[in-house]
Parts: C-alpha cells; sequence; structure tokens
C-alpha cells in the first residue's frame, strides 16, 4: 500500500444546508494548492461533495475523512443517520427519498450515488438502518475520465 | 463564444464585475439539479440555472464551470454573489428563460455535454 502523505478529518453537521458543502470546498483548495491533476482533483471533489450533501441531507451528523497518499486519494465519510434499507435500489439512477426541502436547494434528484460511483475508482458503501452509512471511495491520481 | 459574446446575446446583467469576460466557451450545462450539472461538467462550461441559492455556487465550484447565468429573471442574493466573487466565478443573469437560452447558444455552435 502506498504510503500515507496526508489525512485530514472534518466533521459535518446534518440539516445545516447554509454550511453544506463547505469542507469539499476545503479540500478542492487543498487539491489545488498541490497541483493534483485536473480531471484526477475534479473527481475527488464531486465525490466528496455529493458524499457531503448526503450526510447533511440524511444524517444527523457524520465525519468526511480525506487520505491522500501517492498515487490516490481515499475518501471515508461516517454518518449516525437513518442508514439505506436497500442499496441497490438507492444506487439507481432517478431514485430518491428526498423532502422537498432538498429538492429546492437542487439535490434529492437520485443522481449522488451513482454521481459518486461514476466519478470513483472504487466505491464501497456499508450501511445499517438506524444506525448509519459509511462511504469509503478511492481515486487514482494518474489522469484519467 | 467568449463570456462577452455570451453577455450581449442572452441580454445579461453582470453581477460580479472584474472577471475575465474574454474566456472562450464552447459547452454548456443547463439544469436546476445540482447533481446533473456536477454529473455533466467535465471542465470550464458555461453553467445555466433557476436555482439561485448559495449551493449553485458551491456546485459550480465543485464542477470547476467557467461561469453561472441565472435564467427567468431570478436573482441571487448578496450573500452569493460575494461568495462567487470569492471562488472568482463570473456570475451574470438575464431575463430568458432556459429553453430560450439554450435555443439561442445551440444555434451559435454551443453544444452540451453528454
Amino acid at each position: 500500500m502506498a504510503a500515507e502523505l496526508m489525512r485530514e478529518s472534518y466533521a459535518i453537521q446534518g440539516g445545516n444546508f447554509d454550511t453544506a458543502g463547505e469542507v469539499s470546498g476545503e479540500i478542492k483548495t487543498i487539491l489545488r494548492d498541490l497541483s493534483i491533476e485536473a480531471s484526477s482533483l475534479r473527481r475527488i471533489v464531486v465525490v466528496a461533495f455529493e458524499a457531503e450533501m448526503n450526510v447533511v441531507m440524511y444524517a444527523r451528523q457524520g465525519t468526511l475523512t480525506f487520505i491522500l497518499s501517492d498515487d490516490e486519494v481515499n475518501l471515508e465519510v461516517r454518518d449516525e443517520g437513518p442508514g439505506i434499507p436497500d442499496l441497490e435500489l438507492a444506487f439507481q439512477e432517478g431514485y430518491s427519498t428526498a423532502s422537498d426541502e432538498m429538492r429546492e436547494l437542487g439535490f434529492g434528484f437520485g443522481m449522488g450515488l451513482p454521481n459518486m460511483r461514476k466519478n470513483s475508482d472504487d466505491l464501497r458503501v456499508e450501511t445499517e438502518v438506524g444506525k448509519g452509512t459509511a462511504v469509503f471511495a478511492k481515486i487514482r491520481l494518474d489522469a484519467h475520465d | 463564444m467568449t463570456l462577452n459574446e455570451i453577455r450581449d446575446i442572452l441580454q445579461c446583467e453582470v453581477l460580479t464585475e472584474g472577471d475575465d469576460f474574454t474566456l472562450d466557451v464552447q459547452f454548456v450545462v443547463a439544469s436546476d439539479g445540482m447533481s446533473e450539472i456536477l454529473a455533466f461538467a467535465k471542465s470550464r462550461e458555461l453553467m445555466i440555472t433557476g436555482l439561485t441559492n448559495i449551493q449553485a455556487v458551491r456546485t459550480a465550484d465543485i464542477a470547476g464551470v467557467s461561469a453561472i447565468v441565472f435564467c427567468r429573471g431570478k436573482r441571487p442574493d448578496a450573500r452569493v454573489i460575494e461568495f462567487a466573487k470569492k471562488k472568482r466565478i463570473p456570475v451574470l443573469a438575464t431575463r430568458m428563460v432556459m429553453f430560450d437560452i439554450c435555443a439561442v447558444l445551440y444555434n451559435k455552435g454551443l453544444k452540451g455535454v453528454s
């Protein structure tokens, strides 16, 4: 396994739509300062942003951990929330359990998890109904789309 | 097509002065769904949306679009505009509806992303 160069953890507050996305914005700044190649940077921040929005929309609270190594970034997002009863269904484009408030914010159209899968080289979701969800995403740093 | 030309053809008001409007744009992403913007934006597209809250600008930043056009006469509040300035994302507003904007830009040679 490649040596870890950086590890940062951020708290995400559930239900706070005002600050939703700040963590991903900060990760983008870090990656840009490190001159990470543009298409990899975009993939990483899209996965982080969608995951962060899911925590804000559905969970009480969560943490996003960003782990940088030589050739990849791993994102681990764990929340205390309702969990996902049917993961296969949740990954279907267009399927959503979002509220009107979430949709008014431009989210909850059933594209979050599919977007995360599309932009990750590996995506794993562990979930338990009534407890919460953990998402593990790996994105390689070599240029690819 | 430059942002200057887009501003003129869509009769836009510029809400963030001081940006580079000579920037060339060839592709467009248009939606009120932020995940849709994130799903299709690859790099430096023009983003058209009727969603004027802060999440629209956050999405624009994450997706790496070149500018935002707010359609159908909707305007973001001052805090949202300030945030766009901080992120150095040019913001324009037009009274035109999304369908007409897309038609006009398509006829000028701009394309969607799929």
